[in-house]
């Protein structure tokens, strides 16, 4: 759906982002990932034909986004960072100034109209003037106006940014409903937006892409330090002596839990998965195994992991 | 061209709904009720020798009305949009850059009449009230909202111009303002500098507006004034266009 080719966009002497090259699948739901000023916005105004890049390619759905840019405008919904709105407009008729500009006939928009303002949750608000509006229905607004010419892929740049817990879930929820049937590309600056909602995420770092992949591979790139953890009822002597006879553990440690058992955190050598071999180990010897889990990396881990590296190469 | 009617209908529903638009629409209406209660005082005095839509152009409060409000209708066209950010939305909607920028033009335009179409009452109280109904001629009537609509396709699309170039709306009053201004002086100085034959006079009296809106009230419509008129709003259109696709290029 997007081809990115070595995309570059230089603003004056600075690269804002420099050599981007990826791609997103139809029918995915991918995280553009970074902190404040990596590039995000940069690139989804790139890829949304407001502003051409300085060198490099981008293709959505076949088109060119710099010589065929009515054709891409018409294939997304494109929701700008901030969620810029008329403010003077009622909901309604805002959407349908939107979706007649995007060239629905008269009838074909107000059909989608009332689809996208029961979808987005807006039949309440339909009727008033947006700048009344709180925060949470403005977002929905701004959604409502991304899906209402039926897009094949959205780009949504910081959606729930300045929303509260509860609307930010609300607005996730939205996200995940519309992105059925069609493409949503992405960015955030908060991690468990990226994974809760998304199926794969590409992490930006001062303009360049440092990782990208789905949840679980970056979770394997990651994996050399992938720790198991087993708690176990045995004396400490006999368990730190069955930890080092096994072959595949690089390091461990061992601590108290509560009553008999010990609580053991385990780092393999290569990428091997521990939790079998203690297993059979726990049975043969006759241990109680009360929890034996391997500690998932959360986004956060990979992403401070993932710049702190570019800070120490720097 | 359904993006643009849409955006034109857009474009006149922002000042209808407003407080802005009914200010102007207000502020144009007393000081032109103001200029007519001139005229009617100065036609009851004494015998009147030219056209009443002459006398009625040749005071300052019509050109008050000329020169201050295009700048406030066009200010907020896209200084607005881009200090709110929907200049975003706008351009990555499937429209061209010279649909907007002719619907933001022509939005403001439609305004900007329907602002001197009570106008059209005043003659129809002087026929009323006065005696002799040749007073009011609908040539020169015709003449002069020709002459006003040239006059203001001309300044809004300055105005579109000088909104195009800035965030904020004041900065793109004040230019449009001064710019325009300093076109309509251009036109002063064929009364201050001593008339001799020769080139640099023919040329002032062919851009002096005050003399291309004499000629509009008595009911001359010159093709030269009109090709005046129109070409320079192209070339003010075309620059806010240069200026809206520079985005591209910068």
């Amino acid at each position: 759906m997007i081809e990115v080719e070595n995309l570059t966009k230089r603003f004056g002497g600075r690269a804002a982002v420099r050599d981007l090259t990826f791609t997103v699948k139809r029918g995915e739901i991918v995280g553009f990932l970074g902190q404040n000023g990596a590039g995000k916005t940069t690139t989804m105004r790139m890829l949304s034909c407001f502003m051409p890049a300085t060198s490099g390619t981008a293709r959505i759905a076949g088109y060119d986004v710099f010589t065929q840019a009515a054709e891409v405008r018409r294939r997304i919904g494109y929701m700008p960072e901030g969620n810029p709105l008329h403010l003077d407009m009622r909901v309604r008729e805002y959407l349908k100034f939107r979706a007649r500009l995007k060239g629905l006939s008269v009838a074909r928009s107000r059909e989608r109209v009332d689809i996208v303002t029961e979808q987005c949750g807006l039949g309440d608000v339909a009727n008033k003037v947006i700048g009344t509006l709180s925060g949470g229905y403005r977002q929905r607004v701004g959604l409502a106006d991304a899906l209402v010419h039926e897009p094949e892929l959205i780009i949504l740049d910081e959606p729930t940014k300045n929303l509260d817990a509860h609307l930010t879930r609300t607005v996730r929820q939205l996200i995940k409903d519309v992105s059925k049937d069609r493409t949503v590309f992405i960015s955030s600056h908060l991690l468990p937006e990226v994974e809760l909602t998304c199926t794969r995420v590409i992490i930006i770092h001062e303009g360049v892409i440092r990782e990208t992949g789905t949840m679980d591979e970056l979770q394997r790139k990651m994996s050399s330090s992938q720790q198991v953890i087993a708690e176990i009822s045995a004396p400490v002597p006999d368990l730190r002596e069955a930890w080092e006879h096994m072959a595949e553990i690089e390091h461990f440690d061992i601590s108290a839990s509560e009553g008999s058992f010990h609580r053991c955190a385990l780092t393999p050598r290569a990428d091997v998965d521990l939790r079998p071999q203690i297993f059979e180990l726990a049975k043969s010897r006759g241990w109680q195994l009360r929890e034996l889990t391997r500690t998932r990396h959360s986004l956060e881990d990979i992403f401070v992991h993932v710049t702190k590296r570019e800070q120490e190469e720097n | 061209m359904q993006p643009f009617l849409t955006l034109v209908r857009r474009e006149l529903g922002s000042c209808y709904v407003s407080l802005i638009g009914y200010v102007i629409v207000a502020a144009v209406q007393f000081l032109l009720g103001l200029s007519f209660v001139i005229v009617v005082r100065a036609l009851d005095n004494k015998p009147f020798d030219v056209p009443v839509t002459e006398a009625f152009y040749n005071n300052g409060l019509f050109w008050l009305v000329m020169l201050l409000a295009p700048p406030i209708i066009t200010m907020r066209t896209f200084a607005l949009e881009k200090f709110s950010g929907t200049y975003e939305t706008l351009m990555t909607a499937p429209v061209s850059d010279l649909q907007v920028v002719l619907a933001k033009f022509t939005g403001a335009l439609l305004f900007f009449m329907s602002a001197w179409l009570p106008l059209l009452a005043y003659p129809l109280l002087l026929k009323r009230f006065s005696v002799d109904l040749t007073q009011v001629d609908s040539g020169a009537l015709g003449g002069t909202f020709i002459g006003i609509f040239l006059f203001g396709a001309l300044y809004i699309s300055l105005g579109c111009f000088a909104s195009s170039l800035t965030r904020n709306q004041i900065i793109a009053a004040m230019n449009a303002f001064v710019l325009g201004l300093g076109l309509f002086l251009v036109g002063y100085l064929t009364f201050i500098l001593p008339t001799k034959p020769g080139w640099q006079s023919a040329v002032l009296a062919h851009v002096s507006m005050i003399e291309h809106m004499k000629d509009f009230t008595r009911g001359i419509v010159d093709t030269r004034q009109v090709v005046f008129y129109v070409s320079l709003t192209t070339l003010f259109l075309f620059l806010t266009l240069k200026v809206v696709e520079s985005r591209r290029w910068k």
